[in-house]
């Protein structure tokens, strides 16, 4: 995806500056902006790492398993079909906490056994043991379960708390307050997220699994 | 607004002062996790330095050829009709499918704008708060080989349109 992004965004600028003769304008455009990505990479090493380091003693001491353990209300509401003891609410509760609190690595590879976990839930569905008393159509293979949709719309929705890389480069282009966004990003993922519940809850509605 | 812009002073003091302390509580060597914390801190920077010197050259370019300007007057006439500035658009359409793509963009405003201003601060608040649509949803639906992905695309954009909306909203109110 990027190799296309990337060249367009080369080619069509290229392109663009010949025609309106801004070729010399372009040369120090991509000096500059090369000279930029060293210093804010330079910044970015400070922040990043101090930031890194905090995560790491939460990660260390248990806090994301402590607050997964919190999310069963959550899980609840958002997935009332996932069976109460199954694998696949730890995976959701661990990657939904990780995202929270913006640790990136920790989460991907916890949504992904979710998914595979939730893949195994419908396989089971489809061999008619949990589901087929209830009348439910049996899944077909390759098609998303209503858990999968569900979870990664929420996943998609950010649920990022503190955008510490974005602090970061607000502080490198010289602005006076570059932690005042926080609030009002979290209020904007406030919107975002609960905008994705109510899309969720309401397409849950229906019968069709 | 007065309690979020709060917010914004207290979170961060109040989440490492929570971390350490529950550390600490634990019994872990707190500052030993934290050096090694920001090890790999620094690692990941160095390791997206190169992607992100190719995206910023590529955002420099497009900006530096009078693209994106003629660009955002363009499509100036369309995107006021819903409220977006125009300049934010490719930020916006940038992030449903690459993150860095998407900050390039976004530094680029910063630079031209300066991070406080309205376009500035509505760009931090609209990366801070959408994910990258198409890639997470390819990442997640492949490692289970599920191509019908039934209603996640709408509720997904959905979702990222509520908070670019937000966002636009909210940094016209800062």
């Amino acid at each position: 995806m990027l190799n296309y992004i990337w060249a367009f965004m080369i080619m069509i600028g290229i392109l663009w500056a010949i025609i309106h003769g801004r070729a010399a304008a372009l040369t120090q455009g991509l000096l500059d902006s090369a000279a930029d990505a060293v210093s804010l990479c330079i910044t970015m090493l400070g922040v990043v790492s101090m930031w890194s380091g905090i995560l790491k003693i939460g990660e260390r001491s248990g806090l994301v398993d402590r607050l997964a353990g919190r999310m069963e209300p959550v899980l609840h509401f958002l997935f009332p079909d996932l069976p109460r003891e199954h694998p696949a609410r730890r995976s959701i509760a661990v990657n939904m906490i990780a995202n929270i609190l913006g640790l990136g690595w920790a989460a991907t590879p916890a949504g992904l056994q979710a998914m595979k976990e939730l893949k195994e839930l419908e396989e089971e569905r489809g061999a008619g043991k949990s589901v087929a008393a209830r009348g439910m159509p049996a899944p077909l293979p390759g098609t998303a379960s209503r858990e999968m949709c569900t979870f990664l719309i929420i996943n998609i929705s950010s649920l990022q708390l503190i955008p510490v890389n974005m602090i970061a480069y607000r502080g490198q282009y010289g602005s006076a307050a570059p932690a005042a966004i926080v609030g009002p990003a979290i209020a904007a993922t406030a919107v975002s997220t609960l905008t994705a519940v109510l899309f969720c809850r309401f397409m849950c509605r229906g019968g069709r699994r | 607004m007065e309690f979020i812009l709060c917010l914004s002073d207290y979170l961060i003091p109040l989440a490492v002062f929570y971390i350490v302390t529950f550390g600490v509580l634990m019994k872990r060597p707190v500052y030993d996790d934290f050096v090694e914390g920001a090890k790999e801190g620094a690692r990941t920077v160095l390791r997206v330095f190169p992607t992100l010197t190719g995206l910023m050259a590529g955002v420099g370019v497009l900006r530096a050829s009078g693209f994106l300007d003629a660009a955002a007057g363009a499509l100036g006439r369309w995107t006021r009709a819903v409220g977006l500035p125009p300049q934010l658009l490719p930020v916006a359409v940038a992030k449903l499918f690459s993150s860095g793509a998407a900050t390039g963009l976004a530094l680029d405003i910063f630079r031209t704008y300066g991070p406080d201003s309205r376009l500035g601060l509505a760009a931090s608040l609209m990366l801070s708060s959408t994910e990258t649509v198409f890639y997470t949803m390819s990442i997640y639906f492949l490692s289970v080989n599920v191509k019908k992905t039934r209603y996640t695309l709408p509720g997904a954009l959905l979702a990222t349109f509520a908070g670019i909306a937000a966002s636009v909203f909210l940094a016209g109110r800062m």
